[in-house]
């Protein structure tokens, strides 16, 4: 593992001497996602540093080479009963632990349990100069220095490679239960902010194609008492259900449309728009299935007007950036925050934005 | 270390700028919100850390967003370093004045703006303090989950400055779990909205690196946290032990029974003797240790959680175990553990807090060495400590009066942050690095992490003009300090500290 290590840092040296712009890539499951990368941009491969560094159920904490598999590093958790509580999608069999926190992707438990983000502990970084640092650790309070570890999360390698990733993880419930409603969009939103407002153990909602899904987790009882206080028909395939939400295998996602990903503030009112769309996380999440001439900037307006921004989730165009502008001042930050952990700007140009 | 900050002797030239400062301020502030004069000043001296005394050149006390932009603007012009200062109820010297600098108070923005019950959201000023949010959304149903002990007192701003957390962040997370969005001035005069009432933003996580910031990045002008519907039900167990090492086990025991409890605190015997003096909130005075753990949700939850939260102290050798008899009794047993640090000043002129965070399983070795080092040094030490999360509090109890004391408490301090961090911890789990913890943090991070760190403030802060040295050492202090530390061994008292 050292040896992979050590090619890793030249790579990012030898990238640093000679200009040359790095493409980071885990299992390469997320190629899709974000702006198209440079056609002449060299790969740096994070996928054979793998392995678990440390497992201790106990202390609800576990370190993982950023090249895991995730499915691997699930497996391992659900033999002991824990699971990572974001429930990240994996999208196909190669998704790696680096890209999942890279990409910062949570599932449909996000709106519950917390984001990826909420999870990171520490981190292991290369930086744009060839340096290997340590932040934050293994522990579940730490404010010991700026929170490094979270500003990763999401970043898209533009900052750094991921070489280990501490993540707090958590019991799996004891018992899940999905319930089914038929409801149109509005009573659906309503309802979902309805068990927002109470002590109810939902741990995933989910409109979709004129129905509404809600899953209860946690203890036996409870959940049978939030049943009868729900109602609803009990949804029989409740495990392949949400999988097919998460990693987008729903015929919702399938067909090769534009998918427009709206995080807006839950209590937006529904959207008037004319393509298919889809809502999780309580309201929080709304999905566009839309044709490819849908206009970007009126999605984009939309978002903003309910409190959030748009990513173009798949189907990218040069033409449109896959992620929401930034407002000016923080794009202003942005930029100097890339300068100093990747002076030369090696890693991923432009992936997430096009002004880095 | 107290001796390592510098005070400023009043030059001619320094009184000119004084002078020039204040006309400046006052043309932009009511009168009475400048302050200049000692007396006046005499208040802002110290934070919750109060053996570091530093009085700083002008407090000034704007009471809107548009005046603190005024304020930032001189400050940049004149390159005049800003301290932003909340309650004061920090416990590492974070708003500790800078002695040529300008202390900016936020406790006159004061106002929650906007609650919104069915986004379960609110929108506050940075004044606000923490316990007012809950007592304002509990009309609607809702709390404000993050509950530090000095909940009274501090304020929100104070809160992300820091990124507090509370008995309950075990289950409900530390304040950068429960924040949406926030406001942020930059000395550089750019409005920055970080966040948003979305679940996420585009672009870097710049939420998270604001939390836990302690006032070196920006002035956070306004804030927008979650709120969470308050539990249908909430039930206490309490625990007794006769042997401190099987209360550490219980703990364990139940993470490792796959339950995530709402609080899991842990108290030695001196603090449960204090704590008893101060308000009676009915402990097991016999007791060598105490658990508190509590479950909360829905009726049918709690009940069943409980069961086997006493299930567990039983099979892991308490001594007695009472759940709380009615909601009085539960707050009683939390106002116990609530009032432990004041309970310390009441057994001891003085007492400093510590704030390390260890993995759970070296808990019984690290409070062994905490006990040794209590008779090496002679000084005695209560502890109290969020179990759940690793968190310990030690409280050195020491007199200032006593020539040598507090050094000998800052020594014994330092020692115990340096055992955190070699089980694998932190020296500091919530209370921030501020001006006290700053020589640990070489031992914690090596040059090219504190480099980053520098690196992340100056993006920020290009003139460093903001909180200047605090959380973040210099190289040049720790390539000092580390040719001291590892002289220590040969040294005749290595423990007493030579500054
Ligand atoms: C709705 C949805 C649909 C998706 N559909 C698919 C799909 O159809 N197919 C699919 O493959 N994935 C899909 N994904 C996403 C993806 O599969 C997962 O997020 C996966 O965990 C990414 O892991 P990876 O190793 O494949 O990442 P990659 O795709 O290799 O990388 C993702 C990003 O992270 C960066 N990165 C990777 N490793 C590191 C590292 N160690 N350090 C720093 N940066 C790093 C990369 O540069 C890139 O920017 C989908 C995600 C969502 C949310
Ligand atoms: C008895 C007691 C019990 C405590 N218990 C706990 C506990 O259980 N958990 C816990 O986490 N802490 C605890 N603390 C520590 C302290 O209360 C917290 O750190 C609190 O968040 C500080 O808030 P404050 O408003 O007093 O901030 P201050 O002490 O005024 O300031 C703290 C830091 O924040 C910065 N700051 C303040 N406001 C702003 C702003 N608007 N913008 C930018 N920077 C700002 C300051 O510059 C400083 O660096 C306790 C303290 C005491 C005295």
């Amino acid at each position: 593992m050292e040896a992979i290590v050590e090619h890793l840092t030249e790579c990012v040296v030898k990238a640093n001497e000679n200009k040359q712009a790095l493409c980071i890539r885990g299992g390469g499951s997320k190629d899709f996602y974000g702006n198209p990368k440079g056609l002449h941009d060299s790969k740096l491969e994070t996928g054979p540093y793998r392995g678990i560094v440390d497992y201790d159920p106990t202390e609800l904490v576990v370190s993982v080479r950023a090249g895991t598999p995730l499915n691997e590093l699930e497996s391992l958790l659900s033999e002991h009963g824990q699971m990572l509580a974001f429930e990240p999608p994996g999208f196909n069999e190669t998704a790696t632990l680096g890209g999942c926190i890279a990409s910062g992707l949570s599932g449909p438990r996000r709106a519950y349990n917390g984001a990826a983000r909420d999870f990171v502990l520490g981190i292991k970084l290369l930086d744009g100069q060839g340096r290997i640092l340590n932040f934050g650790g293994r522990v579940m309070k730490n404010v010991a220095g700026y929170d490094v570890s979270r500003l990763m999360t999401g970043a898209m390698g533009t900052l750094g490679v991921l070489l280990e990733v501490s993540l707090k993880v958590l019991p799996k419930p004891e018992t899940e239960r999905t319930l089914c409603f038929e409801l149109p969009v509005e009573q659906a939103l309503e309802t979902m902010r309805r068990c927002a407002g109470q002590t109810l153990p939902v741990s995933a909602t989910c409109h979709i194609d004129r129905r509404l899904y809600i899953r209860l987790s946690g203890i036996e009882s409870a959940v049978d008492a939030a049943h009868v206080k729900l109602g609803g028909d009990e949804f029989g395939d409740n495990l392949s259900f949400w999988e097919s939400i998460k990693n987008q295998t729903h015929p919702f996602f399938r067909d090769n449309k534009r998918l427009w990903r709206l995080s807006v503030k839950p209590t937006a009112p529904p959207f008037s728009i004319t393509c298919e769309q889809a809502i999780e996380w309580g309201g929080a999440l709304r999905w566009f299935a839309a044709a490819k001439d849908y206009d970007a900037t009126a999605v984009r307006a939309q978002a903003e007007k309910a409190g959030g921004h748009a990513t173009l989730f798949r189907g990218n165009d040069p033409s449109i950036p896959a992620f929401h502008p930034l407002q000016p001042a923080l794009l202003k930050i942005h930029q100097r925050l890339k300068r100093q952990f990747d002076p030369v700007g090696i890693f991923n140009p432009r992936r997430l934005y096009p002004e880095f | 270390m107290l001796s390592d900050f510098p005070t400023y002797s009043l030059s001619n030239h320094f009184k000119m700028r004084h002078a020039n400062l204040v006309e400046s301020f006052q043309s932009i502030l009511p009168t009475e919100s400048v302050l200049y004069e000692t007396e006046d000043l005499k208040p802002y001296e110290c934070d919750g850390l109060s053996a570091y005394r530093q009085l700083p050149m002008i407090a000034v006390l704007p009471g809107n967003e548009a005046e603190i932009i005024e304020i930032l603007k001189i400050c940049e012009a004149e390159k005049i370093p800003v301290v932003a200062r909340g309650a004061g109820t920090g416990l590492s010297g974070g708003a500790l004045p800078h002695a040529d600098g300008v202390l900016l108070s936020l406790a006159k923005l004061n106002e929650i703006l906007e609650i919104d019950p069915v986004a379960c959201t609110a929108r506050v000023q940075p004044g606000v303090r923490n316990l007012a949010i809950s007592e304002a959304a509990e009309a609607y149903g809702l709390y404000y989950a993050p509950d530090p002990s000095s909940q009274i007192a501090c304020t929100i701003g104070g809160n992300v400055a820091e990124n507090s957390g509370g008995v309950h962040c075990l289950k409900y997370g530390l304040t950068v779990h429960n924040i949406l969005k926030l406001r942020v001035l930059t000395i550089e005069g750019d409005v920055l909205e970080i966040g948003s009432e979305a679940l996420d933003s585009p672009g870097f996580d710049l939420l998270a690196l604001m939390s836990g910031s302690e006032g070196m990045l920006g002035i956070i002008t306004e804030i927008t946290v979650k709120l969470l519907p308050i539990p249908e039900a909430a039930q206490l167990v309490m625990a007794a032990f006769d042997d401190i090492e099987k209360a550490g086990a219980a703990v364990a025991n139940i993470i490792r029974a796959g339950i995530v409890p709402a609080g899991l605190e842990m108290m030695d015997k001196m603090t449960i003797a204090a704590v008893e003096a101060f308000i009676h909130a009915g402990y097991d005075p016999d007791a060598a240790a105490i658990v508190l753990c509590e479950s909360d949700g829905s009726n049918e939850a709690v009940a069943e959680e409980i069961e086997k939260i006493r299930g567990i102290m039983r099979e892991s050798g308490a001594v007695r175990i009472d759940t709380a008899r009615g909601e009085a009794e539960r707050r009683r047993f939390w106002a116990g553990r609530k009032a432990a640090f004041p309970a310390a000043g009441r057994v001891s002129p003085d007492y400093y807090c510590m704030d390390g965070t260890i993995p759970r399983k070296h808990l019984a070795e690290v409070l062994r060495r905490i006990e040794d080092l209590s008779s090496e040094f002679g000084l005695r030490c209560m502890n109290v400590f969020h179990a759940g999360d690793g968190n310990l509090h030690p409280l050195i109890l020491y007199d200032a009066n006593r020539s040598g004391e507090l050094e000998k408490a800052e020594a014994f301090g330092a020692r115990i942050l340096e055992i955190c961090i070699e089980a694998g911890g932190s020296l500091t789990g919530e209370h921030g690095v501020g001006i006290e913890k700053l020589n640990q943090m070489c031992l914690q991070f090596g040059d090219a992490e504190r480099d980053l760190f520098h690196a992340v403030k100056a993006a920020f802060d290009p003139d460093s003009l903001l909180n200047p040295g605090k959380a973040i050492p210099s190289l040049h202090r720790c390539a000092e300090f580390g040719a001291m530390h590892v002289h220590r061994g040969d040294e005749q008292f290595p423990d007493l500290p030579r500054f």
